[in-house]
């Protein structure tokens, strides 16, 4: 009960802010927005079908997607260190709700932004001619949660060890934008160099990416092919990519829960 | 054995090579509003940091109510409520939405909720600011929102960590009035710390603490017969002389304070028409005064608490100028 209180008004509270701040909404879609139609206006005549009759735009749409995911999901690192440099996380602290609760409740209010942000560009999709069905969307709606989930925490581990915005800012560029470009949103997985397929095997991002981009892309009969991920030889399915970015959020969500609640 | 609500046995917290808190032991009763006086970084914030479950202690122990601030958190953190030295609202929020936060995170029983929450903020006069958010409040309207806070679930143990620092003069008697009325009305705990002088004469004991030592712990009066005499306090144009001839002619040992001397007698009244007959050194100013905490503390540490303040309180006002810049 204590636990489940203490998600919930920190939540609660992360969403209260983010309605109050219109303009974080507005600025942090004109990037994925501006992404899409210029490199895809840009390139696309260039680059061909980069599937069956799928062209560059809508090729990179659902890795612009993820980007927006991953991008805003990182806000609750952010978010932290934030309060911290403010005062506010002191009456966080020392609130009779328990630590663990409140890594939760910081990483689901910014994945739950990162949700909304995710589905605002979702809907462009009409205008560079990608249609979806009703059950596409309930099955992306949880995918692009749980990539948010994953990454957040991450963010949230971050900000329980390093404290200073400067700092944790210049962390997450480091790690977000080779996140971003090592994650196959921009380009197809198969016959990259081997250091670049390396990395994109590690990046978690990939696993989120790559089955957003499925659902969107594949999964009509007459559009049918794998965007999926070949690892050791393997051709995955949106399944296995899934568990393992969940795998991945239960783990760093663990770390978080257990890093926020010791720090001083 | 009376009941303490608050009992630090032993507490001591070194950060490297510093030790902030030098093995203190007190004990407070309930319903005491009970002082913290020392200068800067004699370990004030440090030892409410502490009993407030928000700093380990490295060894020794504190009880709030009976209950251990490391081993029993979450039921020591319900009785407690935090005035914090440092700003820790939310700025991006009205001060209403503080308020419902810190309700929802307490748990305070949603029927009662609105009522107390209205009470409290006529109480701080800021019911007519409630909406705005808390970026436009003043220094002094933030304070004050800040006591409402700390009240808002009716906490067992209030701490006030220098809960006037950088007010004018004004807001620091409107603060002093809330927390006088709250303690006579709801029979709160009040801990305090402060290292302005006449405040923590308000307070029925104080522990004056210095270089994370407690030095002394009695009632404002009885620390005050430390100093037991008269304080008089004079101005010669040769002070070096004057003190000299004090040493000479009455065997007491003169101090320098500021641009004068000062030294103690028995009976001020009497003494001082004979002293300005005799005296020989040409006297500028002379004045008598009651002992003040401003004596005891100087007399216990040889130092001035005086000399820091005006110090801290600009560094408050670049720390605070500071963090509206990097927004
Ligand atoms: N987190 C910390 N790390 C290292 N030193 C600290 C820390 N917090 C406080 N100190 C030091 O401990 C001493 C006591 O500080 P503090 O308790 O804030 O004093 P006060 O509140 O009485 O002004 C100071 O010398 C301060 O610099
Ligand atoms: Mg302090």
């Amino acid at each position: 009960m204590n636990h489940l209180r203490g998600v919930y008004t920190i939540w609660y509270r992360d969403i209260l802010r983010f309605w109050h701040d219109k303009m974080r909404m507005i600025s942090s879609i004109t990037f994925p927005l501006l992404f899409l139609f210029v490199f895809g206006s840009g390139l696309s005549a260039r680059m061909g079908v980069l599937g069956p009759g799928i062209d560059f735009t809508q090729f990179i749409f659902p890795g612009i997607i993820g980007m927006t995911v991953l991008m805003s999901s990182f806000m609750a690192g952010v978010s932290v260190v934030w309060d911290r440099e403010f005062g506010f996380l002191k009456e966080v602290l020392v609130a009779p709700i328990s630590r663990a609760s409140v890594a939760v409740g910081k990483t689901l209010g910014s994945a739950t932004v990162a949700l909304l942000q995710g589905l605002l560009i979702l809907l462009f999709a009409p205008l560079i001619g990608v249609s979806f069905t009703a059950s596409t969307l309930l099955v992306l709606l949880p995918l692009m949660f749980l990539l948010a989930v994953s990454l957040g925490s991450l963010g949230v581990l971050l900000a329980t060890r390093i404290r200073s915005m400067e700092a944790f800012q210049a962390t997450m560029q480091m790690l977000m934008f080779p996140m971003v470009f090592l994650s196959g949103a921009f380009f197809p997985l198969q016959g990259l160099p081997a250091w670049m397929n390396i990395m994109v095997k590690f990046n978690p991002a990939t696993y989120g990416i790559a089955p957003i981009r499925q659902i969107i892309l594949g999964t009509d009969p007459n559009l049918s092919y794998s965007y999926n991920i070949n690892l050791f030889g393997q051709t995955l399915t949106v399944w296995n990519e899934v568990a393992i970015l969940a795998i991945f959020g239960v783990i760093v969500i663990l770390l978080a829960m257990w890093s926020f609640s010791n720090q001083e | 054995m009376k009941d303490y609500i608050i009992k630090v046995e032993n507490l001591v917290k070194r950060f490297s090579e510093l030790v902030a808190v030098d093995n203190i032991s007190f004990c407070v009763e309930q319903g005491e509003l009970f002082g913290f006086l020392g200068p800067n970084g004699a370990g004030k914030t440090t030892t409410i940091n502490i009993l407030c479950t928000l700093t380990k202690p490295s060894s020794g122990r504190a009880l709030i109510d009976g209950l251990d601030v490391v081993r029993q958190q979450s039921q020591v953190r319900q009785l407690i409520g935090l005035v914090f030295q440092d700003p820790s609202l939310d700025e991006r929020l009205s001060g209403l939405q503080n308020l419902r936060f810190h309700a929802l995170v307490y748990s305070v029983p949603a029927s009662v909720r609105e009522q107390r929450i209205e009470q409290l903020l006529k109480m701080v006069e800021l019911w007519d600011k409630r909406h705005n958010k808390v970026q436009t409040y003043s220094g002094g309207m933030k304070r004050r929102l800040e006591l409402a806070r700390g009240l808002l679930h009716h906490p067992k143990v209030l701490f006030l960590d220098e809960p006037t620092l950088g007010l004018d003069p004004q807001t620091r008697n409107r603060i002093w009035e809330y927390v006088l009325e709250l303690r006579q009305r709801e029979g709160t705990t009040i801990f305090l710390t402060t290292h302005y002088m006449d405040e923590a004469e308000k307070a029925d004991r104080i522990a004056i603490i210095d270089y994370g030592k407690l030095i002394a712990i009695d009632t404002p009066g009885k620390l005050k017969k430390v100093v037991s005499k008269d304080v008089i306090s004079l101005k010669t144009d040769d002070n070096a002389r004057a003190a000299e001839e004090i040493k000479v002619r009455y065997q007491i040992e003169a101090r320098h304070d500021g641009d004068g001397l000062c030294f103690e007698v028995n009976n001020g009244e009497e003494f001082l028409p004979i002293f300005l007959k005799e005296f020989s050194t040409k006297i500028l100013n002379v004045s008598l005064r009651r002992p003040s905490l401003d004596d005891v503390f100087l007399k216990l540490t040889g130092r001035e608490i005086r000399e820091e303040e005006v110090n801290d309180q600009f560094k408050t006002m670049v720390r605070q100028h500071g963090r509206r810049m990097r927004r």
